[in-house]
């Protein structure tokens, strides 16, 4: 208790702000998430209170235009992207190779920096009167028609972008030339490799989301003609763009809650994860293939049909590596000596959900099908199925999983798998309805709706409601076991991994000692007996 | 490392790689100016891409410095190059198979 760790280390506030430890910068990147999870929600929760009955009685159908689009940009740009790399990436990357720091620790506080500023100026375009074109700023009504503050959310999100760049950069150089002795790439936890395939994508597809909001920025404000027509631009060329990015961007906000759940199945099934090198490279290939399906968003737009059919095929591509980490992931349990602590059952949540929503990818990527479903609520519950479903609850998971390391103290157990429970079950019954509503032909984005929809809504909007509840218990539990939970120790689920191997909280700069490794990843035969039951 | 050697003086000069391919690449400049003016019919498109093409290269390899980096470092440089040209592949696919 008396040693110093890096909480303790300084506690001036000023300290915080100007900090350049990696764990710290995640701690600061959590307490920013909060604010925007908290923000994005509360629109959720006016689009789910208005659709409660069919008619238009909570706000305005301009109104409703502004509050999904706020909801899907905050979500998808200032919790999503940044939720598992910037927070538990931050904190575990570097103690999970047993390095001191990031490769670029200043670099790091750089990019919390941007992030707030980005964001700062999207919250000030919401506060403003908002945006009323989705999150998707489809041209030509974001260039052309809109009266919103679409060049300033723009401005913010540009921002926030390099935020996600430099993370991505930071991330791969720290993977390449930091790792300690003996951590060969084969010996990574698959968290490290599953980030690295995220630092890819953002790497190189952000730069491409950037340039697209510069030009319809420059489109908008000084009629320069790239996606009007009638000034020799191409409207489609801004959903090729866009989705160039977006797409790939959707495996940004699934692939680290993939690797999370890798080190959850393994610790609490206690074995090694069936087919280390499959699932390695299956991120990677998602990676690399993310890039070549970004046509499937655009089957009705009037793209070429040649065009449908090639993004068609590529899409059932990328199904391929997906399935393979499903089927490791339930071999892996197979034979397992299974606990179901909290975490455990975020992970198995994670498994069935993400199964879900990417099955319903490729109902959707099929051309026939997609004409029927597109634009309606199942193309909304497909992806809450893999961004919520999968992404959140492995974002929970893995809180809980490391809060002992992150914060020294043990959170309530039975507590938590409440709350595991609960969401499991409030989000199911919020997102499914919304699948049979899309299937029965209701549309996204309308404030109304015919009379005949209203009881699978109701449903969704009690769902919403539940779910509302099970995600604010952890705030109280959490915050309580910060002050009066048990003192963690230094591996309290008996886990591999070297982040393991220092105290929790960890000193400073890590580790006492230079870490060797010596043994392959997810040695459970091996591993300590867990110390808290 | 054959890293790139820094002056020992206080006087900063610029290298002059950076001088020569800074002259090269106007020179390029120039030579996409001239030759969009001749009538060339359909190798004025060619002429001015294999030109650009040159000028990143010059960039990505002096500019850049990606001549005096590893291995590692110029595949990933590779690979923004190759991600350009699915983005152009594919985008492409649509423009010109539309009917
Ligand atoms: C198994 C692979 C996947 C396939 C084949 C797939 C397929 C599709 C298709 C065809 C659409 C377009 C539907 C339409 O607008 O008509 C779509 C929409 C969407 N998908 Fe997926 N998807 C997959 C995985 C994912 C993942 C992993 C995520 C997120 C983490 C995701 C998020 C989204 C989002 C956000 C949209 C809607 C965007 C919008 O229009 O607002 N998808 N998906
Ligand atoms: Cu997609």
């Amino acid at each position: 208790m008396t040693e110093k760790n890096y909480l303790t280390d300084d506690y001036r506030l000023v300290s915080w702000f100007t900090t350049t430890d990696h764990k710290r910068i995640a701690i600061l990147y959590f307490a920013t998430l909060i604010v925007f999870f908290f923000i994005g929600g509360a629109a959720a929760t006016l689009i789910r209170l208005e659709l409660a009955t069919p008619g238009p009685d909570v706000v305005s159908a301009d109104t409703y235009n502004r509050l999904f689009t706020m909801h899907g940009i905050i979500m998808v740009w200032f919790f999503l992207i940044p939720s598992i790399p910037n927070t538990l990436g931050n904190f575990i990357v570097p103690l999970m190779i047993g390095a001191r720091d990031l490769a670029f620790p200043r670099l790091n506080l750089a990019s919390w920096y941007l992030f707030v500023l980005g964001g700062c100026i999207t919250l000030y375009a919401i506060f403003m009167g908002g945006v009323d074109t989705g999150w998707t700023l489809y041209t030509p009504f974001s260039t052309l028609y809109s009266n919103s503050y679409v060049s300033v959310a723009v401005t913010g999100i540009f921002i926030a972008g390099f935020s996600s760049i430099l993370t991505g950069l930071n991330f791969i150089v720290t993977i390449h030339k930091l790792r300690a002795p003996g951590l060969t790439w084969y010996r990574l936890p698959l968290f490290i490799w599953t980030l690295y395939a995220t630092s890819v994508i953002l790497v190189l597809a952000t730069p491409v989301l950037a340039i697209t909001l510069v030009l319809l920025a420059m489109e908008r404000l000084f009629g320069v003609g790239i996606f009007d027509p009638r000034i020799g631009g191409d409207p489609l060329l801004f959903q090729h763009l866009f989705w160039f990015y977006s797409h790939p961007a959707v495996y940004i906000m699934i692939l680290p809650g993939m690797g999370v759940v890798n080190e959850l199945i393994a610790c609490y099934a206690r074995k090694k994860i069936f087919g280390y090198k499959f699932v390695a490279w299956a991120s990677l290939a998602i990676a690399a293939a993310g890039f070549l399906v970004w046509g499937h968003h655009m089957f009705v737009s009037g793209q070429s049909l040649t065009a449908s059919l090639v993004f068609s095929f590529m899409s059932f591509i990328v199904a391929v590596p997906s399935a393979i980490k499903v089927f490791n992931w339930t071999a892996t349990l197979h034979k397992g000596t299974i606990r179901f602590d909290a975490p455990m059952l975020y992970a198995l949540a994670f498994v069935g959900l993400f199964t879900i929503g990417g099955l319903t990818g490729l109902f959707l990527a099929c051309l026939a099908f997609d004409v029927y479903a597109t634009d309606t609520y199942f193309v909304i519950a497909h992806f809450h199925y893999i961004m919520v479903g999968g992404m959140v609850t492995a974002y929970f998971g893995g809180l809980h999983y490391w809060w002992p390391k992150i914060t020294g103290r043990m959170y309530p157990e039975y507590w938590a798998r409440g709350a595991a429970i609960l969401i499991f079950f409030g989000f199911n019954l919020t997102f499914f309805p919304q699948f049979i509503l899309g299937a029965e032909g209701m549309p996204r984005r309308y404030h109304v709706y015919a009379p005949e929809f209203q009881v699978w809504n109701v449903l969704s909007s009690g769902g919403a409601s539940i779910l509302a509840v099970a995600y604010l218990l952890p705030m109280f539990y959490l915050g309580f076991s910060l002050f009066f939970g048990a003192r963690a120790p230094a591996n309290p689920w008996g886990a591999t991994g070297l982040e393991w191997r220092t105290s929790s909280p960890p000193p400073r700069l890590n580790f006492d000692q230079q870490p060797v490794v010596t043994e392959d990843p997810y040695d459970y035969a091996h591993a300590p007996e867990p110390q808290h039951v | 490392m054959s890293g790139i050697r820094r002056p020992k003086s206080r006087i900063w000069r610029p290298s002059t790689d950076l001088v020569l391919c800074w002259i090269g690449l106007l020179t390029l400049l120039g030579l996409t100016v001239t030759l969009s003016y001749q009538p060339l019919a359909s190798f004025n498109f060619p002429v001015a891409m294999t030109i650009a093409a040159i000028k990143a290269g010059l960039v990505a390899a002096i500019f850049m410095e990606l001549r005096h980096r590893s291995g590692v470092v110029c595949a990933f440089a590779a690979a923004g190059f190759f991600w350009l040209a699915i983005l152009l592949w594919l985008g492409l696919m649509d423009f010109l198979t539309r009917v």
